[in-house]
């Protein structure tokens, strides 16, 4: 099972290899991982997405709570919370299926962000299901390349 | 202009602080990048600085010296090769939870990352093996460094930290001589409140007719010794300890079963498989000690850590309490009831009888097991003990038995070969009063025995117990049980003369071959407080029993008398 962590750290260089290098030594697999600045410049949210069972997810927890620079472990659930990915593909078109990408793209309410004679370069984001499936669909056009953010996420507020 | 705003270099700052903190004894090694800070060392009349032959021996000392004092241990090196060979101590130190303060020169900050002369990204390297780390930019950052790298090695789980120093750096100056705000959260360095349900705890405990107290290394950090006797006591508890939690109950004590796991002694993991109870003190469930899904599996698991990352990491457990354990334990204790046991406790002094310690003394040659029991008598128990790997160092976890805490010094997670004989120096340093004695191999003492060369220097008795097989023991017995007799590169077939070694330090030595030499050898090695090496030839084809084969369960345990029943001894 997939399990989305939110974690606060210090805003400080080397922070980003301790957790990294905590999974990795750990053999904790990563599905994603994002970082951003939060609105205070002095912490940094990392979002990372493993893959485990419960008894898994709550030992990477703990140990993510032993690093010095982590401030705060969040266990988000997939249900309850809203998260976004962004993805950049550049798809190759012809004369005669551009029209068809283009609906797909509004179907999708996906962004052109450019084109040329022969591609699309096409901004999207959802969730990671969205993503996947708009990837699956542009797949049959060819995709010439591809850059994927990982994930955020944030918990819904009641 | 008052002193407070007097700006002083870097290097002068480290000293002061190193003073502040009440450091009076620094083990290193000096070298191009850490000079300025040496300079400052030079003038320091509070600060005695060991000088070691090799930075693994001044980080080995520097446990050696936490270990047995319980303050922490600081070491020093230069960068680049300097700061590397300190890798194998502080991973040594992060298994065991050893504080640990290790000091590195870097260069200097416009040389970072141009694979300048001597560098290494020691911070990179030692991410995985320190409980934190850092580099430091500026000198007005090493106020707030210091105070949290010692914090955070002193509190909580104890454990190694590495502050990195850049030369220039070392030189700059600055005014900033107290942190003004610590940046790491206080359950770093704070002890954790109680969380638990101590009641359903006590009366899961209260009801049982067949507990054990399992200890580990953790009660040794918590000081909670006392507290574990009384607890023993007032419950009729008997008492198993994990290699790194020998000493942290008396050792002589009747409800003492002595040490668990794959070369623990019999009885302890006979107990282990038929309690009903088992109280995990400070322990971790190693490898050597558990088996995940077979571990005291008829017994209901309770566990207390300061570390919740312990709990149900390899072994699941039904009760917890989290903190720090001297502090559970005094509110645990007046939960726990009188109840007599003595049943259990008969059926263990059967056990202890019919499966006791044993080995095959009928020859003539020296047996490392009878030689220890006599040295543990000789010694009254009272001297401060470390061990190098492998046989010798379980001999000695079986045989010499510590009624305190903070006297067995062994390197139990990482199994550091080169362990023993800087340990000991530390120690000695720590305790100059005590009687410390390091029991090595003919293996182990090889890989780190430069540091002769500083028990000399410093006059320092530590007496050095060699036992010599021309063999990796421990290597040759798995390959006997394990791989048909190939003995795969484990025969030394060229040891020096030891003895003559040691003389070549003006350290006396003495080598004993049979028993009847034995009486008069220990005399000689223990007399008065100036180093000794002592050489025993051992049997190549003795062994360590009982023995669980790696990766099996109590059940499978191998004891002496099975090894005679087989006709392989």
């Amino acid at each position: 099972m997939k399990h989305i962590l939110k974690i606060l750290v210090n805003n400080h260089p080397g922070v980003m290899s301790h957790v990294s290098g905590l999974f990795t030594r750990r053999s904790y697999n990563i599905d994603s991982i994002a970082v951003g600045v939060t609105d205070n410049p002095e912490i940094s949210s990392m979002v990372i997405v493993v893959k485990g069972d419960d008894s898994v997810v709550e030992q990477v927890k703990r140990q993510l709570l032993k690093l010095p620079d982590v401030i705060d472990v969040e266990d988000l659930a997939y249900h309850d919370c809203i998260s976004r990915e962004l993805v950049l593909v550049v798809v190759q078109c012809s004369d005669s299926n551009r029209t068809e990408i283009i609906s797909i793209c509004e179907v999708f309410q996906a962004r052109i962000a450019d084109l040329t004679k022969t591609t699309f370069t096409i901004e999207f984001s959802g969730n990671t299901r969205q993503v996947n499936h708009f990837i699956e669909m542009m797949q049959k056009y060819g995709i010439e390349e591809i850059a994927r953010t990982g994930q955020i996420a944030l918990r819904y507020r009641s | 202009m008052p002193k407070s705003e007097a700006k002083i270099t870097g290097a002068r700052l480290m000293v002061e602080l190193l003073e502040e903190y009440g450091v009076d004894i620094v083990f290193g090694y000096p070298g191009g990048a850490i000079l300025p800070f040496y300079d400052e060392l030079y003038k320091s009349t509070k600060i005695k600085h060991i000088l070691v032959r090799h930075e693994q021996g001044a980080i080995h000392m520097a446990e050696g010296y936490a270990r047995s004092t319980g303050k922490l241990g600081v070491c020093i090196a230069t960068s680049g090769p300097g700061a590397t060979n300190l890798v194998t101590g502080l991973t040594d130190a992060r298994l065991d939870s050893v504080p640990i303060l290790a000091i590195t020169g870097q260069v200097a900050t416009n040389a970072i990352g141009t694979d300048a002369f001597q560098e290494a990204d020691i911070y990179g390297i030692t991410i995985p093996i320190t409980k934190y780390n850092a580099l430091i930019k500026s000198a007005d950052d090493i106020a707030r460094h210091f105070e949290e790298a010692t914090l955070i090695a002193l509190g909580g789980r104890p454990g190694p930290v590495l502050l990195d120093f850049p030369k220039d750096v070392q030189t700059e100056l600055t005014n900033v001589r107290k942190s003004s705000k610590l940046k790491i959260n206080p359950r770093h360095y704070q002890k954790p409140p109680i969380s638990g349900d101590l009641d359903s705890f006590a009366a899961a405990l209260n009801k049982a007719k067949r507990p054990l107290l399992y200890v580990g290394g953790g009660a040794i950090n918590a000081h909670a010794s006392k507290e574990i006797r009384e607890l023993a006591e007032k419950g009729n508890i008997p008492v198993t300890t994990t290699l790194m939690g020998i000493g942290a109950f008396p050792g002589t004590h009747k409800l003492a079963v002595g040490m668990l796991g794959m070369h623990g002694t019999a009885y302890a993991n006979k107990a282990v498989l038929e309690c009903d109870y088992i109280l995990n003190l400070g322990a971790r469930f190693d490898d050597r000690v558990a088996k995940p899904g077979e571990f005291a599996e008829n017994a209901i698991r309770a566990h207390i850590d300061i570390d919740t990352a312990e709990f149900n990491k390899r072994v699941s457990v039904d009760h917890i309490l989290h903190g720090d354990l001297k502090e559970v334990l005094k509110v645990l204790i007046p939960k726990v009831e009188k109840v007599d046991r003595s049943p259990w406790l008969e059926y263990l002094d059967t056990i202890k009888k019919n499966h006791p310690l044993e080995f095959d003394d009928s020859s003539d040659s020296i047996k490392p097991q009878a030689f220890l029991q006599k040295l543990f008598e000789k010694s009254k128990g009272k001297a401060i003990v470390s061990t190098d790997v492998g046989q010798h160092q379980m001999w000695a976890a079986q045989y010499y038995l510590f009624d305190e805490a903070n006297k067995w010094l062994t390197s139990g997670g990482l199994g550091t070969m080169g362990y023993g004989l800087p340990a000991a120096i530390g120690a000695k340093f720590g305790n100059p009063n005590s009687t410390v004695i390091c029991v090595s191999g003919d293996g182990s003492i090889q890989m780190n025995i430069q540091e002769l060369a500083t028990i000399a220097m410093y006059k320092k008795g530590v007496k050095i117990l060699i036992f010599n097989n021309n063999f990796l023991g421990m290597v040759r017995q798995w390959q006997e049980l394990f791989y048909e007799e190939r003995f795969s590169e484990s025969e030394w077939n060229y040891n020096p003369d030891f003895v003559k070694l040691g003389e070549a330090y003006s350290i006396k030595g003495m080598r004993v071959a049979t028993k009847s030499e034995v009486e008069k050898a220990i005399d000689f090695f223990l007399e008065g407080d100036e180093a000794r090496i002592l050489e025993v030839m051992i049997p190549a084809e003795e062994k360590v029993f009982p023995m669980i084969p790696a990766g099996k369960s109590q059940k499978d345990m191998i004891e002496f008398s099975d090894t005679l029943r087989t006709g392989k001894k």
